[in-house]
């Protein structure tokens, strides 16, 4: 007790710096990039989105007796020609925003352009799969290679991705209407450009959890 | 009285406290748990431990508030004292706290161990309880001690459980309603599922509870040792009629628990 | 945009409408924020008074009841399906509308921005949008009593499926259940907003010298509120659009083979309940800590301010703040001891529970030792506050019991577990609302409460609050279960603790009563209350330099420049028992 009593006041405070003059503390750093930390925390929770839907596939895969081969079901080819397109566009969306920041605008033009035309051909390949998948009589609810919990488990994690595709595709095309028109700062683009790139990364993983292992 | 002089306030407060503690402590030594008819001590001992040092950190920690807030509204005092903090007053609590805790959480593994993850004894009785809105049915073996395969697509009115009829080891099988006929000091097994919705296994007095989930047979082991009538409970709720969902646990005799078997099953045949 | 834009947007106060309603202003969706989770606790708080009703006096008959709603209680006497959507109804708008929004929709929109010398949040048009995404989410809640077939959802607010997933199964799990899912998406959504700003806020704006090591415990708990319900919610939405799917299009994620209800074979296959349960309560325990934290923070500021002392162990309870946001995310089995969850898994949650429960112990201790050597002055809010600590360890106490998996076995479902989070979640809570409602509400209207209406209102409702709940302990140790209709008709065991729940149910009515006290006093002291001085209590936060009521735009600009933590009371040397965050270290031992 005798101890506490005699403690500095100053000193007092334990575990904390003493007393530095504020001029030390310029304004937080991430005060300039307010934007982006907000988009990096909302990826940070979408991630999780995605994280829950493959855990549950995986919690319902291990509690399923079997499992469809996948080999079977999906076509190998087609399946890489998508993960190509999709992939290469977050490089584009790179380029095209690098392009952006050193004025070149004709470079960011073309390569934004080609960053969104690859959403679209995307989403146009994973709806002919879709109606492959359906035209072979996948359901929800059930399909042809046994256990139904797979096909319901397949539209429903990739249409959320091909959701979130789709989501891109339009506010890229948006925000490139409004860069015409000299509405829109850079700072967006490079924040649709982050939320694309996230949307790719998320095909990964889909990708490795669903279609390959 | 100077040393007494204080706001309203705060003999108001101490006096709340004061009945905190008081009641509050004295209303634990009541047994309000029912008496304990099953193997299963280990949970009772525990629970009386628990009780015992929980209640010292609540006498201590209400009283001490309650006192402090008496003592420190002493508005003679010119001042407070300016107390930021105590290195070695918080690691010694934070210290003290984890390890009655871990304490603790090793006697609870223990137990948990014991009651929950212990095999059976291989001489256990098996019964199968089904639990269903807004009954339940408990299923004895034949003598053959081989459960029949149950498939909800046999479900009729004369075979409410699904026993399939194409399984030989049912044949014999025999199901009552509501009311579970155990052997005194035997273990039993039960294995526990669902036809519909989530529902749980309850007899306070057993210290047994364990939920019937649909798609699952979740197995729970005890030995009833009290002979005796219990009120089987269902403790999660399962719709409508949750609160009528009461089944009869009857501990008898060896003896009187195979004549009710029998019973059963000559009424099975006479079916 | 530039300094000049900057300056005219300062000296602009929009129009009635824009003002009050459409507002992007942080205190005003804070203060709207707290309107309307009071409502909706007003009518979760009616829902619990007719359950409470109906447990004490089972299937008694109610002529006057019967009069109002003669759907729900034919003949005066409430029907089974009633009585599941008022608790399903109660919890679900008490824990996520009221609890929820009030604490961090509420209190940190309002205190937030004040308290790390800001102007306003970092993104004001969302911040909007969540109010107005909240809301429409209430609405839809509520319009199930209304427009739903079979009425409300009524599975319990956990909603565990199957019987949350077939329309069979119960009345509410027809339309009613529906309308719960899309009302809680519009919660997350809203939640998402609101925490997305939150962080964001508190990282990128605090002013010059506040560094984190500076923030009140209010903000930090906020600050961790906000971040595990960015982190904890995913979990919930994921949950909620696979129970939709297995609703509406015939999927099975939560259904297993072999379903067989009101007499019917379904054709589901292969899924899992457990999932459900698993989901659930990953979020569902973090959101015990997101309504538990901010009121934490609360008690430690108020103790702080009203015993003029500084808060003891400011480190740990940071630290601890950080450490119960952090373990929240791995104790969610703690829910499932008694599920059919792998045992083995049984005992990682023991000790995890067990383990956060060392945080919350330092807190407790930190909290008991800024009472010590202070000069305590019991203003309402302090009442309120130390109330909140009493609760806290009551609730706190019990909670070892239910961490214990093998005690757990004989407590799970029964009104112990009722009475715990009673306690804990709710009531600390709780109080902890009334306490900060009382301490900020000169800042809110620059007004103060009714000092004699508040102690009143607390006295009332401290004593009624123990005697409501804490003699349900007895009837869970006995093994009375929760959600019961009509406890005494079916089982003979309870017959004899029917007293207790008379006994109970007159308590909750005298609590119910005491907070119409609350409202009429929140009310009257907004029009009529004392005219408030800038810093009524004397604290040394940011937020109690600024005129009350505030202006409109903070600080409009000039944002002041932070020198010491906020809990240099009774200074050694200093002229003054506090010396607000802005005095620098000069000035302590003149003006002050």
């Amino acid at each position: 007790m005798e101890e506490i009593r005699r403690m500095e006041p100053i000193e007092g405070i334990h575990g904390l710096p003493e007393q530095v003059s504020a001029e030390q503390f310029a304004p937080s750093a991430f005060s300039r990039n307010r934007k982006k930390l907000m988009m990096w925390i909302f990826i940070i929770s979408d991630a999780l989105l995605f994280g829950s839907f493959l855990a549950v596939y995986t919690f319902e895969r291990f509690i399923s007796p079997s499992w469809p081969d996948r080999w079977k079901i999906f076509e190998p080819g087609y399946l890489a020609v998508m993960t190509v397109v999709l992939l290469s566009s977050s490089t584009f969306m790179a380029v095209a925003v690098e392009g952006l920041k050193q004025g070149k605008n004709r470079r960011f033009g073309f390569f934004y352009a080609v960053t969104i035309l690859c959403g679209i051909v995307f989403l146009a390949m994973q709806a002919h799969e879709w109606a492959h998948f359906i035209g072979l009589g996948a359901r929800l609810n059930t399909n042809p290679w046994g256990v139904p919990l797979f096909s319901g488990l397949f539209f429903m994690i990739t249409g959320f991705h091909g959701f979130h595709v789709l989501t891109g595709v339009l506010i890229l095309s948006f925000i490139g209407v409004l860069k015409l028109m000299g509405k829109v700062s850079d700072e967006t683009i490079e924040l649709a450009g982050m939320y694309w790139s996230f949307v790719d990364l998320v095909w990964v993983f889909i990708l490795a959890v669903i279609y390959l292992l | 009285m100077k040393l007494l002089k204080r706001p309203l306030e705060a003999w108001g407060m101490f006096l709340i406290f004061a009945l905190i503690v008081v009641i509050g402590t004295a209303s634990f030594f009541i047994k309000w748990m029912p008496p304990l008819a099953s193997n299963r001590i280990s949970i009772d001992q525990m629970m009386n431990v628990l009780f015992i040092i929980t209640g010292i950190f609540f006498v201590l920690v209400q009283g001490l508030t309650g006192y402090f807030i008496w003592k420190y509204s002493d508005q003679n005092k010119e001042r407070s004292t300016y107390i930021p903090g105590s290195y070695a007053l918080e690691v010694t609590w934070t210290l003290g706290t984890a390890i009655i805790l871990a304490v603790l959480g090793i006697w609870g593994v223990k137990v948990w161990k014991k009651t929950v993850i212990q095999a059976p004894p291989p001489n256990a009785l098996q019964v199968e309880v089904v639990a269903q809105q807004f009954s339940w049915s408990f299923l004895y073996p034949g003598p053959d001690g081989v459960f029949g395969k149950l498939n909800p697509k046999y479900i009729s009115f004369l075979n409410p459980l699904g026993i399939d009829p194409k399984d030989s080891a049912g044949k014999q099988d025999v199901w009552t309603k509501d009311d579970l006929y155990l052997p005194v000091g035997k273990p039993v097994v039960l294995r526990i599922r669902s036809l519909d919705v989530v529902h749980s296994f309850f007899v306070p007095a057993f210290r047994v509870k364990q939920d019937a989930v649909p798609g699952m047979t979740i197995s729970t082991w005890f030995i009833p040792e009290k002979k005796g009538k219990y009120e089987i409970a269902c403790s999660q709720f399962c719709g409508r009629g949750h609160y009528t969902m009461r089944g009869t646990c009857f501990v008898v005799s060896n003896v009187r628990f195979q004549k009710e078997l029998a019973h059963l099953r000559k009424e099975d045949e006479g079916e | 945009m530039t300094v000049d834009k900057q300056v005219e947007r300062h000296h602009k106060i929009p129009g009635f409408w824009q003002h009050y309603i459409f507002s992007t202003n942080h205190k005003v969706i804070g203060i709207q924020y707290l309107i309307t989770a009071f409502a909706s606790a007003l009518i979760a708080a009616g829902m619990a008074m007719l359950i409470r009703l109906e447990i004490a006096w089972p299937e008694h008959s109610w002529p006057i009841l019967g009069t109002l709603f003669p759907g729900a209680f034919p003949g005066g006497v409430m029907r089974p399906e009633v009585y599941a959507a008022l608790f399903t109804m109660h919890g679900t708008l008490m824990v996520f509308f009221f609890l929820s929004a009030a604490l961090v929709g509420g209190f940190g929109n309002f205190l937030i921005p004040l308290q790390i010398g800001a102007d306003d949040m970092a993104f004001p048009f969302l911040n909007m949008l969540s109010y107005w995404v909240y809301l429409t989410g209430l609405l839809v809640m509520l319009s199930s009593f209304f427009f739903s077939p079979g009425g409300p959802a009524s599975a319990g607010w956990t909603s565990y499926p199957p019987l949350s997933a077939l329309k069979t199964a119960i009345a509410g799990s027809d339309w009613g259940q529906s309308f719960w899912i899309v009302g809680m998406a519009f919660f997350i959504i809203s939640f998402t907003m609101g925490g997305l700003n939150f962080v964001t806020t508190v990282l990128s704006m605090r002013t010059r010298g506040m560094h984190m090591m500076r923030l009140p415990l209010t903000t930090w708990a906020l600050f961790t509120t906000a971040a595990v319900g960015i982190l904890a919610f995913p979990a919930l939405t994921a949950a909620v659009v696979m129970l939709f799917l297995d609703r509406h299009f015939g999927t099975s994620f939560f259904l297993p083979s072999g379903l067989y209800v009101a007499g019917k074979l379904l054709p589901n296959k292969g899924g899992s309940p457990l999932l459900w349960q698993h989901l659930f309560w990953f979020l569902g325990h973090p959101e015990v800590y997101i309504v538990m934290l901010p009121a934490m923070g609360f008690t430690s500021d108020i103790l702080s301010t009203f015993c003029r002392k500084p808060i003891f162990g400011y480190p740990a309870m940071v630290g601890s703040i950080l450490a119960i946001g952090s373990l929240s995310f791995i104790v969610w089995g703690h829910h499932m001891f008694v599920s059919g969850m792998n045992p083995y898994l049984g005992l990682f949650f023991d000790i995890t529970t067990l383990i956060i429960a060392v945080p919350s112990a330092i807190k407790t201790f930190n909290w008991m030792a800024t009472l010590w050597e202070a000069k305590i002055q019991l203003r309402t809010p302090m009442l309120f506050a130390l109330a909140f600590v009493s609760l806290f360890v009551t609730g706190g106490l019990s909670g070892i019991f239910l961490a214990m998996a093998p005690a757990d076995i004989q407590l799970h479902d029964t009104y112990f577990v009722i009475s715990h989070f009673h306690f804990i979640m709710a009531g600390a809570s709780l109080f902890g609302i009334f306490a900060a409602t009382n301490f900020w509400f000169p800042k809110m209207f620059g007004r103060m409460m009714n000092e004699t209406l508040g102690k009143f209102h607390f006295w009332i409702t401290f004593i009624t609050y123990y005697c409501t709940f804490f003699p349900m302990m007895f009837l869970g140790l006995h093994g009375e279960m929760r959600r019961l209709y009509d406890p005494v008709q079916y089982y003979t065991m309870f017959k004899s603790l029917q007293p207790i729940n008379v006994f109970i149910s007159i308590n909750a009515f005298a609590l119910g009563a005491a907070q119409l006290v609350f409202v009429f006093n929140f009310f009257w002291s907004m029009l009529r209350g004392e005219k408030a001085s800038a810093n009524p209590w004397n604290a040394n936060g940011l937020e109690w330099t600024l005129s009350s009521p505030l202006p409109y735009e903070n600080w409009e600009g000039n944002s002041p420049e932070v020198q010491r933590w906020p809990y240099d009371y009774s200074y050694p040397g200093a002229a003054k028992d506090y010396l607000p965050q802005v005095v620098p270290e000069q000035a302590a031992a003149g003006n002050y």
